[in-house]
């Protein structure tokens, strides 16, 4: 299953001390939302606030990019530039 | 679309077929500015037209009591008068427009004051007037009663927990357990890796440091300007100087309760922004005057209120403590940054804190980051948004540690370096990044061996950026003769045009004189990110290249039809339709063009997507300096940037951003600095005192590009706009160190604090 990685502090306010976690999915959005089943409110958080590295490469605002059993996705947050 | 889900067929990625790509054509923008043709956000004039201007709060926190605007409303020329109070008190909400969420409520209010104002310089009321003397003359009869408060604009001070709060709705987030009084700390952000007390352990060597970075503005010379009509109708028109036409009309549908249907925003020649122009602060007052008169309304700030009202980036305080092994190997890290934000949240630590280690390869660390409210502008995007500051810390003691354990400071950089597959500081995984590159191209550089003289010194620092994707829209259509139009949503800031030109002459095989790249209104194209975080010639470069790509499988299909061949018959090759039979002649761009009536209509394609994948970036810089030991004076004698950007679509305006980040970094190294006096009130307002490097004041700068390309763009663009600010400031400091023997950490390095240093001894 793919292994989702949220460390950033404001992950943690939903999550706790938790910060890694695998969940059964095939794109991004069925990922979030396991994850907001579990931790409610962190999907939208996730949307709203998140960027989505998805094996290194990194994804925003793509719900549907692919993932697979062997993903690694780190949640960090949205970046923007000058 | 998606990029991922919708991929046309990939373009050429070999170098040895690109024809257009990595050359250097004449800039399409060129003539008409030379010429002073070129329309910037002040130069439209519509018939009408009224002057807007701005009274300011001369207090940097103070409630307002109230605001009497009869005297100013009943002078004659005067057509409108706005306060807060012709504005919708909006809720707090994040909203996207621009590349990043902003809360709209302190959008609003940074706009336009409502119940305080939060720094000298904020708006609490506007006029038009039918010239700018009645419009100085009725900012003159509004009276504005306040309540002055006490205020705060150092960073630390803010942070004391007797420092007067700015807002009171404000409770610190990212805390273990919930705060129960308000404070000026808006955020706590933590990174952290491994065990860093035991890293701490483990080391040999240790060093530590706490460095101070000044306010700085981005420096642009256009200031911000606009002209706004409100129709009868409802319908409103803006034009101005921005990085982004649809965050300008997103935002002023928000603040003003539109739809975003009933504005339309076209984009002017921009003289700069750098990130300051990534947000609204005109744009929505303009159209309340408007509203009010029916007039359209110009307002152009004066340097002043530039200054004064606009979003420097945050002065900061960076705690560096490092710890390696005696052979050089990093194990442990401990980072804190305290970024001031100014008058509402958002400071750019978070950016900060995630890049303050990524060049490094660091078993154990901690980044602690504060975003901090002051009584100062609402901070606003600065090239690379927080990583110059990080890095000055970081990269400052690097070079104190390389100087500690005798090591040369780039080898002690290459040992501890990312590369492929190591995991960044901020999380994911490095993937075709050129860093090693990079520092190699430095180590194998002539500057980097050349002697130095008596007061002289080297600094060397890296600096690293993400690099974004996002939103964008392009069309391509042929014109009747073959040549084409290339038509994009993003405003050109550093060459995009040019960039986006090439991209589609080298698909379409045509020269690139023969495609003119225009940027168009909101009405006119579709949506696009604003142009900010290097992201245009990656992301819209992807979207043109993939129009151009449709138009091409076009062409073919066409030429197919003339040819009386099924179209896998046919290529396309060096800008003609060419079929496998050497019988049929081909059928060039042009001829095809001049039968698109017959085939099917007009030849145009379309793409909108939301590219991901931006490839990072790293700089490696080396700064020679001299310092006059008698005035502390610092000459930039020598600096040499080496970069990793992809392929330089255009290598010219690459060197460019690279030529212009260091200039920048420089003066934030040097001279640069938001100077306020005891009342909370900046003092040096202008360009005279505020003092931006000049070009005699830097020698020409050489701009080393190294290329490894990004597999996820069709050319292997990455962006290259930020990176190169990141180093300067480290460069420079590290430089200076060598020239004199003493480490100074508190910038701008101006002559008095060099001549105390070495006064000191």
């Amino acid at each position: 299953m793919p292994r989702i990685v949220a460390a950033c502090s404001s992950c943690r306010d939903f999550t706790g001390d938790l910060t890694e976690f695998e969940v059964d999915a095939r794109t991004v959005r069925e990922a979030i939302r396991e994850l907001d089943r579990r931790y409610p409110g962190f999907g939208e958080h996730i949307e709203r606030r998140m960027a989505i590295a998805i094996d290194g490469e990194i994804h925003q605002d793509a719900l549907f990019a692919p993932l697979t059993p062997a993903s690694e996705v780190f949640l960090i947050p949205k970046i923007g530039g000058g | 679309m998606s990029d991922v889900l919708e991929r046309p067929a990939a373009a050429p990625l070999d170098d040895g077929q690109l024809k257009v790509v990595g050359t250097r054509p004449v800039r399409p923008d060129g003539a008409e500015k030379v010429t002073g043709k070129a329309m910037y956000g002040a130069d439209l004039a519509l018939p009408g037209q009224l002057v807007g201007k701005i009274k300011r709060s001369p207090h940097p926190h103070a409630r307002i009591v109230s605001i009497d605007t009869r005297r100013a409303r009943a002078l004659p020329g005067v057509k409108a008068v706005v306060t807060a109070a012709d504005f919708p008190d909006l809720a707090s909400e994040e909203y996207e427009a621009g590349e990043s969420a902003s809360n709209l409520r302190d959008l609003s209010l940074n706009v336009m004051a409502r119940d305080k104002a939060l720094y000298d310089g904020h708006a609490v009321a506007a006029v038009a007037a039918t010239s700018s003397a009645i419009a100085d003359e009725a900012l003159e009869l509004i009276t504005v009663e306040y309540e002055v408060l006490p205020h705060v604009t150092d960073v630390e001070a803010s942070m004391a927990s007797d420092a007067p709060v700015l807002h009171a709705h404000l409770f610190t987030q990212g805390l273990a357990e919930k705060p129960s009084a308000p404070s000026n700390i808006a955020k706590r952000n933590e990174i952290k890796r491994g065990d860093l007390e035991a890293g701490f352990a483990e080391a040999d060597v240790v060093v530590e440091g706490r460095y101070t970075t000044a306010a700085v503005h981005q420096g642009y010379i256009e200031p911000h300007a606009c002209v706004a009509s409100f129709g009868a109708d409802g319908q409103c028109q803006v034009w101005s100087s921005s990085q982004g036409q649809f965050m300008i009309r997103t935002y002023c549908a928000k603040i003003l309760a539109l739809e975003s249907s009933d504005i339309r925003v076209t984009p002017a020649e921009i003289g700069g922004g750098f990130g300051g122009k990534t947000t609204v602060y005109l744009e929505p007052v303009a159209l309340a005057l408007s509203r009010q008169c029916g007039h359209p309304v110009k307002m152009v700030m004066t340097r002043d209120e530039v200054f004064r009202a606009t979003g420097p980036t945050s002065g900061a305080v960076v705690e560096v403590k490092l710890g390696a092994k005696s052979d050089g190997t990093l194990i442990a890290a401990d980072v804190v940054l305290k970024y001031q934000a100014g008058a509402f949240p958002g400071s750019p630590v978070g950016a900060g804190s995630m890049t303050a280690l990524a060049c490094y390869d660091i078993p154990n660390f901690s980044i602690v980051g504060y975003d901090v409210v002051t009584n100062t502008p609402k901070v606003a995007a600065y090239r690379a948004p927080g990583a110059p500051i990080s890095a000055f810390g970081v990269e400052s003691a690097v070079d104190d540690m390389a100087l500690k354990l005798g090591m040369d400071p780039i080898a002690l950089r290459e040992k501890n370096a990312v590369r492929d597959g190591v995991k960044a500081s901020y999380g994911p995984t490095y993937r075709n990044i050129g860093y090693v590159e990079t520092l190699e191209a430095i180590k194998t550089h002539p500057h980097y061996a050349a002697p130095l003289g008596p007061n002289q010194g080297r600094g060397v620092a890296v600096g690293f950026w993400f690099n974004v994707g996002g939103e964008s829209t392009a069309a391509v259509n042929l014109n009747e003769d073959g040549t084409a139009v290339v038509i994009s949503g993003n405003p050109d800031i550093g060459g995009s045009r040019a960039s986006m030109a090439m991209m589609a002459a080298e698909v379409l095989g045509l020269p690139v004189e023969k495609v003119r790249p225009i940027v168009a209104d909101t009405a006119s194209i579709g949506f696009s990110m604003l142009t900010g975080g290097s992201r245009t010639t990656f992301a819209t470069g992807m979207a043109v290249t993939q129009a151009a790509q449709k138009v091409v499988e076009d062409l073919k299909r066409r030429a197919a039809m003339l040819m009386d061949v099924a179209v896998d018959e046919v290529e396309f090759v060096n800008g003609a339709a060419v079929c496998r039979d050497p019988a049929k002649a081909s059928l060039t761009v042009a001829e095809l063009a001049a039968k698109a009536a017959q085939t099917g209509g007009p030849i145009g394609a379309q793409v909108s997507l939301n590219a991901q994948g931006a490839g990072p970036g790293f700089g490696v810089h080396v700064c020679d300096v001299e310092v006059d030991p008698e005035t502390g004076h610092v000459t930039v004698l020598r600096y040499t940037a080496a970069q990793d950007v992809g392929k330089a679509i255009h290598p010219s305006y690459v060197e460019g951003q690279v030529q212009g980040g260091v200039a920048q970094g420089v003066g934030w190294a040097l001279n640069e600095e938001y100077i306020f006096d005891r009342s909370g009130r900046m003092e040096n307002p202008g360009f005279l005192d505020y003092r931006v490097p000049v070009a005699s004041d830097l020698p020409m700068i050489d701009a080393v590009l190294v290329e490894v390309a990004n597999p996820r763009h069709p050319f292997g663009a990455k962006g290259v706009g930020e990176v190169p600010i990141v180093p300067p400031l480290a460069a420079v400091a590290n430089a200076v160190r060598g020239a004199i023997g003493r480490r100074l950490t508190d910038l701008p390095l101006s002559p008095p604090k060099i001549r105390a240093a070495i006064d000191a001894g």
